[in-house]
This record gives structure tokens, C-alpha cells and sequence, in this order.
């Protein structure tokens, strides 16, 4: 029985006020499809769909042979089992390694050549693909004021970079941003000194596969000295079937520099798992920042499990100059099976990592998710805030390393992972690691396990919430710490996302 | 399924050096160990559940050379009237033992209960040891099941007048001691079981403790400061309904110390609390492993970890509470924290929670760190010398984890032996 029908029992609600939460707090909104003609390489990894992703790409030698490289390397290895998530074994065999739309064949000069349908498909999702004051993946955004704020865009298709918006005015502040395979075929030098330099092509399981099979994937640079102009943002969209999604993103923030990035995605609801495996490396000069915000919204699977993406992810920053910082901000909410651990090497000194998650799970859904902040140069500093929750008979992990090497002087961590859990049949878990290996560094670790505490609960029914709503309004205040260090765009998505997420939980 | 290669080998030369003993009931207990010791194999460096401890010096097929111990200091505990039982190097002595008769106790050795056809302890031996191989594998402790060639078996029926002192001695450099006590604390007995000294150059130490309904447990411990020691320990203890379990642990030194304690919370209102203070110095390494198993309602779990490490000292702390579907109204509470006295000393922690079902309050901490400097600026603004003021607040440090100890005539032999530790240092 799904919540809205009890509160149609209990409180003899009128049909439109059913109907209105039934509309808002619908189950996954993105789950259509786009009817479009797609390419596909055939199915399977072989080192001739290397190539041929390579050779899609226009690519040149040097990097058709890293991908080779990569490829080898992950004929070695094997799929990593210490997480707790349980799922069929996945055959890599399988699956469609490269989709593109036909009509993506011949690339769009500009963003009017673009497929009428590819655009039409943004704008359902709330991404307009115009070079406008748009609010990136905010639905209702008459709430905000008016004059809203520029956000350049980079939208990925299935295998493909369809286009990125407000190029020319990011290149006038001298910031390249543009799709990974555009950046290998026009800023070689960049991408070859930069790539596979924070995750290392062997690094793991998913981020070799990924490294052998990337097809796009943002690119970003943000030259000395220069505050990016405006927020960027990436939305991934996974539309055909049967094909894992790799996509690439590298961010350099060269010294002085700040960047804003956000990044969005979403799948059609299938009754098949579908794959995907990211990899997304930052590098982070002296005196540089770099603020990176997710909102991770694959299609979970249904109510029952079936279908939904398997999410394997391998982020992570690498503050290398003095008083260089790095933020994560994650609000997962999607995927059937999340692996993702967004990860701080703090190298320089004085450097600053911070990371700010909500993972929640529904129905069905596992997540281990977590980060690492890895202390190496002196008076560094790293805060981890992490909120779970939990409900129906999904499992939410957190799992998460700590180090302060001998050399990391005078260094600080603090952690905070608090774990909400919504009915009997979940499961909320912690397993950090704290490794200290000075005595000038200060490490506190802290976690709490806890349900939706009931007077708060009793307190909000008895000023006429639902218990639904209620339940929704404790967990946002659960979370708030994560919220307010959202940007102002996704932190309104993410409030909307906890209600949906959490929907016939209760009860 | 086959081991692979190197554990296996590693196995076969620690099982190499063995010979399990043979005769009455518990022979049959013995093989069944030793069948599960060759399934899992023993632990590897790279195995996860050792990722902090290199299990290496306990795989030696002989044990390596441990220096005695030149101490004037008299055992911990020795002004505590209680029933003595000593071992000398994992062996049963009964001359410097006192008489093993104890009103509402029955004391045995191991030794002794094979031979009977009709025991109590037919049914325990192994019993708790291979219900806690899982979820995680502790084959050191099953390897102590099926060699094991000492200890002592204690049937709890009332409240015994004084506590029962376990000393153990170490006399010879080379030995090699297994030693595995059985405990079983009827409804609404209550015990003080107390062990105190090093054992023997490497000790693999195992206890079984079942508690039925409303039954009490007070267990503390002091290993003993014979530097070159490596020692195993396994606790296993299952809790009825109402039952309590409290056991405390003082470490001094040793190259080598892993205490593993597992505990199954199996009845309603249970209460465990497992607390331990360790102080240690350059090559120390030490290790304590909890696991604490929630599987019924409205139970209570503590686990309270302090460590001071200096020179080179390392400290670890792998602790776990698993609450599972139904242990509803679970109060779960964990800290670890460790003090540390200079900069090469290190803090190595896995503080975990697994937790099923929703009605629970669960926590836990981990801190690591220096002296608070604004703490030490205070004393010695009042004109404490730097290194009392250092004593003082190490102490206080430790004071948490110390005051789980109900007893404080037990409490204050512990902190003497603390006090003596930090007065040795300067």
C-alpha cells in the first residue's frame, strides 16, 4: 500500500490534495525514454571496440594506445567483493561498450545543428540546452529571484557529448571547457599531462575498464589566477539499452583559480541493469579550489528491484599546490547499486578537502559509499560529513579512510557519519578507517544510528503534516548539514529528491 | 575449496609443530577444530581482518625466543583475597596452587574433564569458539580448540565467597603455551575471575563463557610487561536473558598482544561492556579486536578502548557492533581513543557498526592525538613539573576506560600498575 492511499485513509483527505502529492512525490520522474535512432558498436570488450571507441573519437595514436594499455590491465584484474552490496555477477561480455544518436554522426557545428530531439530530450529534464539564465535541474524555478545565474553546460548522450553551451564566453576568461574527446583532439598537451595522474589506469577494478573504454566526458580548465565566470555543470543521461555509460571527466584548476562544477544524471526505468562506470580526476594547483557537487539520480530500479544502474565510480582530487582546496558534495538518491568513494589526496600543504554526503536508499537499493582524505603534506585539513539513510529493505554503507601520514604535521580531521534508519528491514552500516601515524595531528571520528525520532515526528503531525510530509521534513533537517553546502540550484533539487526518494516508506 | 598456496603452507608449518591430544569426549572436539583451522587457514598478512596486525611471528612452527621477565614488582592483584590458580608456562601447578575447592564453584582442569563420559562442558568445548568463526574467520582460536593442553573449567552454581585468580608465570624463553578455559555461570550466579601475569613466550589463550539467565560475570585482566611476549587471546562469551558480562583489560608492552573478544548478546536486558587500557613502548604492538553481536531485545553494549603509545608504539583498535533484524530498543556505545606521546608512535582504527533494525541507538567514537597543550599549560601554571603534569593527564586519559571496573580495590591495583609504568618511563 503506498502512503498516499493511508493518507487517504486516515485523514479523509479530498481527492485533489491526493492527487497533488501523488503528482509531487511521484516515483522516479526521469524514467522515460527518448525514441531516437542510435549506432552501436557491436557487443562485447574486445580490443577491436577499443579501437573503434578510439577511432569514433577521432584520437590520435597516443591515446588509442593508453586505452589498449588500459585494456590488458584489466584482463588481470578482478572485480573488487569487499563492499556490502550483493548483485548478479555481471557479464562485461554483454553489453554495448559505444551508443550514439545517427544524427550525431556528423558532429553539430554549433548548437542549433543539434538533433531538434536530443534538445527536446534536455528540455524534459529540465536542461534547457540554451545560452541563457537558466537554473540547472531546478523545476519550479519561478521561486528563485529572477535574475538567476549563468550555468555553461556540457551534455552527455549515451556514449556522446552532444554539445556544451556559453563555450565562447568561458574562452573570452580563458577557461576551456568542452567534451574530454574535443579536448584530446584540441588540447593534447593538456590531457596527456594530466590524465591517469590521479587515477592511475590500474587504480581499480572499474577505472581500468573505464580507462580501456571512456567514450566522453567533460573537460575543464581553468588557467592561473582566473574565478570561473560561472558555475559548470555536466548531466549525463543513460537512454540506450543494454549499454554501460564510461564517461570521463578531468578538471584542472591551475593555480589561483576556482571553479564551481556540477553534475547531474538520470536513466530510463528498465527492467534490465544497466552499467555505469565514471571516473573523475581533479587536479588542484596552489591556492586553487575546486567545488564539486553531484546530484547522482540513476534510475533505482522498481519497487521490487528489478532493473536500475549499477554505479561504479572512482572520483577523486589531488590537491597538489600549498593551500589548495577540494569539496565534494554528493546527494545520492538513484542507482540500484552505488560503489563510489569521492576521495581527497591532500599533498599540499596547508591544503583542505571537505566532503558532504546524503546517500539514500529505498526499496531495494544498496549504497557503500564513502570517502578518503589522505593527509600528506603538513597542516592539512579534511572534514567529512555523511548522512545515511535507510528505508524499505535497502542497505546503506558508509565506508571511509582517514590517514594522516608521519610527514602531515599539525593536521586536523573531523568526521561526523549519522545513519537514519525508516523501517525495520534496512540496514545502515559504518566502516571507517582511521589510520594516524604522527602525534601533531588531531583525528575525531564520530557516528550515530539512529531512527526518526518520534516526538519530532508527533510534533509535526500535530501541526497538521502528514505523516509522509513530516517524515520528510525530519530527514531534510537530518540533513541540512550536507544541504547548505550545496550550491543554491541543487540544494533546492536535493530537498525535492529526499521526499521522492523516501516515497511509501513510511508506514 | 583449496587454500590458496601460501596460506596454505603457512599452515602446514604451524600445524607441523603440533601433536593433538588424544582420549575421552573431547577428542572428538579437538578434530572437529582442527577441521575447521585446515578449512579456513591460518591468517596472512593481506587477509582484511589482519590489515593492521602482521600474524606473522604466531605462524612460527616454533615459538620464538622471549626474554624472562626481571621485575621486583609483585603480581597484579596479590593483595586480593581470592583463589589462587597458577600456570607455569601454560601448565597447571598444582603445588603453587591453592586447593581448588570454592564454595558454589566447581573448578576442574581441562586436563581432567576428558576423561568422564558425562560433563557439562561436553557441549561448550568448541561450542562458542565455532559459532563466533562467523561472520569473520578466527582460526588461531579454533587452532587453540584443537591443541590446547591446558587451562581450566569453572561451573558457576552461587556466589562464591572471593574471586578466582588465574596467575600465569613465565619461566621458560622458548615456550609455547596453549591454554583454554571453559566458564559456564548458572542462573543468578555471579563470578570475579581474575588473570593476571605473562604466560609463556608466545601464548594462545582461549576462554568460553556462557551466562544463563540473570547470571554475572566480572572479569579483569592485567597482561604482563615481559616485553618479547607474543600472545593470541580469544574471549568468547554468550549472554542469556538479564545476564551481565564486564570485562576489563590492562596491557603493558609486549612485541605482540591481539586480544580478540566475541560477544553474542542472545537474551533480552543483557548488558557486555569489554573496556581496555594499554600503555606501551617502541616495538610494542597491540591489538584489540571486539565484535559484539546484538541478537536479541533491549540489550546494552559498551566498549570503552584507551591507549597511550610512545617511541615507535603502535595501537589498534577493530571494534564491531552487528545488531541484528528484531535486537529492537539496542543500545550500543563504542569509544576509541589513543594518546600519543611523541611523533612516532601510531593509531590504527576500524571502529564499525552494522546495524538491522531501526528502534536503535547506536554510536561510536575514535579520537587521536597529542597532550592537550592548553591542559598541560594550566598544571604547570600551577607549578606541576612537566612531567607529573604529563602523568596526570595520560592518567586521566586512561580513567574512562579504568572506571568500567566495578571493583575499586581491582580499579586501584590497575592504576598503581599505571602510575609504575609512567614512573619507569622518565
Amino acid at each position: 500500500m503506498t502512503m498516499v492511499d493511508q493518507t487517504q485513509v486516515k485523514e479523509g483527505v479530498d481527492q485533489d490534495t491526493v492527487d497533488a502529492v501523488r503528482e509531487v512525490g511521484g516515483a522516479y520522474k526521469y524514467g522515460w525514454e527518448t525514441e531516437i535512432e542510435m549506432e552501436y558498436a557491436p557487443k562485447g570488450l574486445t580490443p577491436d571496440i577499443v579501437r573503434l571507441i578510439s577511432q569514433k573519437n577521432e584520437e590520435p595514436q597516443w591515446m588509442t594506445d593508453w586505452r589498449l594499455a588500459a585494456y590488458e590491465r584489466w584482463l588481470q584484474k578482478e572485480e573488487p567483493d569487499w563492499a556490502m552490496v550483493d548483485y548478479p555477477e555481471i557479464d562485461f561480455q554483454d553489453q554495448y561498450y559505444y551508443a550514439r544518436p545517427k544524427s550525431m554522426e556528423v558532429k553539430p557545428k554549433s548548437l542549433d545543428e543539434v538533433d531538434p530531439k536530443l534538445l527536446a530530450t534536455y528540455e524534459k529534464l529540465g536542461i534547457p540546452l540554451k545560452e541563457q539564465m537558466i537554473l540547472a535541474g531546478v523545476e519550479g524555478a519561478e521561486a528563485v529571484p529572477a535574475e538567476g545565474r549563468k550555468v555553461a553546460v556540457d551534455a552527455v548522450f549515451d556514449s556522446v557529448s552532444v554539445g556544451t553551451t556559453f563555450q565562447a564566453e568561458l574562452k573570452k576568461a580563458g577557461v576551456i571547457f568542452c567534451s574530454i574527446s574535443e579536448a584530446i583532439r584540441e588540447h593534447p598537451e593538456l590531457v596527456r599531462k594530466y590524465l591517469g595522474s590521479v587515477v592511475p589506469v590500474s587504480d581499480n577494478f572499474y577505472a581500468t575498464l573505464n580507462s580501456a573504454v571512456f567514450s566522453d566526458g567533460s573537460f575543464v580548465y581553468v588557467p592561473p589566477g582566473v574565478r570561473c565566470p560561472m558555475e559548470l555543470s555536466t548531466y549525463f543521461r543513460i537512454n540506450a539499452e543494454n549499454t554501460g555509460q564510461f564517461e570521463r571527466t578531468l578538471i584542472i584548476a591551475d593555480k589561483g583559480s576556482y571553479v564551481s562544477y556540477l553534475e547531474g544524471c538520470t536513466a530510463p526505468a528498465r527492467d534490465i541493469a544497466q552499467l555505469h562506470a565514471a571516473v573523475v580526476e581533479i587536479i588542484v594547483e596552489e591556492d586553487a579550489e575546486v567545488k564539486y557537487s553531484t546530484v547522482q539520480n540513476w534510475f533505482p530500479g522498481d519497487e521490487n528491484g528489478k532493473g536500475g544502474i549499477y554505479n561504479f565510480v572512482t572520483k577523486r582530487a589531488d590537491c597538489r599546490g600549498d593551500r589548495s582546496k577540494v569539496m565534494w558534495t554528493q546527494v545520492e538518491t538513484g542507482s540500484a547499486v552505488t560503489w563510489k568513494y569521492p576521495s581527497c589526496i591532500l599533498r599540499g600543504d596547508d591544503s583542505q578537502g571537505e566532503f558532504y554526503s546524503i546517500a539514500i536508499a529505498n526499496n531495494h537499493q544498496q549504497a557503500d559509499t564513502g570517502t578518503k582524505m589522505v593527509h600528506l603534506g603538513k597542516n592539512t585539513k579534511s572534514r567529512i560529513v555523511s548522512k545515511g539513510i535507510s528505508a524499505g529493505v535497502a542497505q546503506n554503507t558508509y565506508r571511509g579512510l582517514v590517514s594522516m601520514h608521519p610527514k602531515a604535521r599539525d593536521s586536523r580531521n573531523y568526521t561526523q557519519c549519522d545513519s537514519l534508519l525508516i523501517g525495520d528491514k534496512c540496514g545502515a552500516h559504518t566502516v571507517p578507517y582511521i589510520e594516524v601515524k604522527n602525534n601533531s595531528s588531531r583525528v575525531e571520528h564520530e557516528a550515530t544510528t539512529s531512527k526518526v525520532d518520534d516526538d519530532q515526528l508527533f510534533y509535526c503531525r500535530s501541526r497538521g503534516m502528514d505523516e509522509e510530509e513530516a517524515v520528510a521534513l525530519v530527514v531534510n533537517g537530518f540533513c541540512k548539514d550536507v544541504l547548505q553546502a550545496l550550491p543554491m540550484e541543487f540544494a533546492m533539487e536535493a530537498q525535492q529528491l529526499v521526499a521522492i526518494s523516501l516515497e511509501g516508506s513510511v508506514g | 575449496m583449496a587454500l590458496p598456496e601460501q596460506k596454505q603452507s603457512a599452515t602446514d608449518t604451524r600445524l607441523a609443530g603440533l601433536a593433538l591430544p588424544t582420549g575421552g569426549w573431547i577428542e572428538s572436539n579437538r578434530r572437529e577444530a582442527l577441521g575447521r583451522v585446515t578449512s579456513m587457514g591460518l591468517p596472512q598478512r593481506r587477509d582484511e581482518y589482519w590489515k593492521y596486525t602482521r600474524p606473522d611471528m604466531l605462524l612460527d612452527a616454533a615459538a620464538p625466543q622471549a626474554a624472562l621477565l626481571e621485575s621486583g614488582e609483585s603480581p597484579v592483584f596479590d593483595e586480593i583475597d581470592s583463589l589462587k590458580v597458577v600456570f607455569v608456562d601454560g601448565v597447571f601447578d598444582a603445588e603453587a596452587s591453592d586447593d581448588l575447592s570454592l564454595d558454589n564453584v566447581t573448578i576442574e582442569r581441562l586436563a581432567d574433564i576428558g576423561a568422564s563420559d558425562i560433563h557439562w562442558a561436553k557441549s561448550l568445548y568448541g561450542e562458542l569458539e565455532a559459532a563466533g568463526q562467523k561472520p569473520v574467520e578466527r582460526p588461531f582460536a579454533a587452532l587453540n580448540t584443537a591443541f590446547a593442553s591446558d587451562g581450566i573449567v569453572i561451573h558457576v552454581t552461587g556466589r562464591p565467597s572471593k574471586p578466582i585468580s588465574l596467575v600465569y608465570r613465565h619461566e621458560s624463553e622458548s615456550s609455547d603455551a596453549i591454554m583454554h578455559h571453559l566458564l559456564r555461570v548458572e542462573s543468578g550466579a555471579e563470578l570475579t575471575l581474575l588473570e593476571t601475569g605473562p604466560a609463556a613466550a608466545r601464548f594462545n589463550h582461549c576462554t568460553e563463557v556462557d551466562i544463563a539467565d540473570g547470571g554475572t560475570l566480572h572479569h579483569v585482566r592485567a597482561q604482563g610487561r615481559d616485553h618479547e611476549r607474543k600472545a593470541v587471546t580469544h574471549m568468547f562469551a554468550r549472554l542469556g536473558q538479564e545476564s551481565v558480562f564486564k570485562s576489563f583489560t590492562l596491557t603493558v608492552n609486549g612485541v605482540l598482544t591481539r586480544n580478540e573478544c566475541v560477544i553474542e548478546l542472545t537474551g533480552d536486558d543483557a548488558i557486555a561492556h569489554v573496556a581496555g587500557a594499554c600503555v606501551g613502548d617502541g616495538e610494542f604492538h597491540h591489538d584489540d579486536t571486539v565484535f559484539i553481536t546484538h541478537d536479541a531485545v533491549n540489550c546494552e553494549s559498551r566498549q570503552v578502548f584507551k591507549k597511550v603509545l610512545r617511541n615507535g608504539a603502535t595501537g589498534v583498535f577493530q571494534g564491531k557492533i552487528l545488531v541484528k533484524a528484531g535486537a529492537q530498543k539496542t543500545d550500543g556505545y563504542q569509544i576509541s581513543q589513543s594518546l600519543l606521546l611523541d611523533g612516532d608512535s601510531q593509531f590504527l582504527a576500524k571502529p564499525e557498526l552494522e546495524i538491522y533494525a531501526d528502534d536503535v541507538a547506536c554510536s561510536h567514537g575514535s579520537t587521536s592525538g597529542a597532550i592537550d597543550e592548553e591542559a598541560l599549560f594550566y598544571l604547570r601554571s600551577r607549578g606541576v613539573p612537566e612531567s607529573t603534569a604529563t602523568d596526570l593527564l595520560t592518567l586521566a586519559f586512561l580513567a574512562e576506560a579504568v572506571d568500567e571496573i566495578e571493583n575499586k580495590q581491582l580499579a586501584e591495583d590497575i592504576v598503581t600498575r599505571l602510575e609504575n609504568w609512567l614512573a619507569r618511563r622518565r
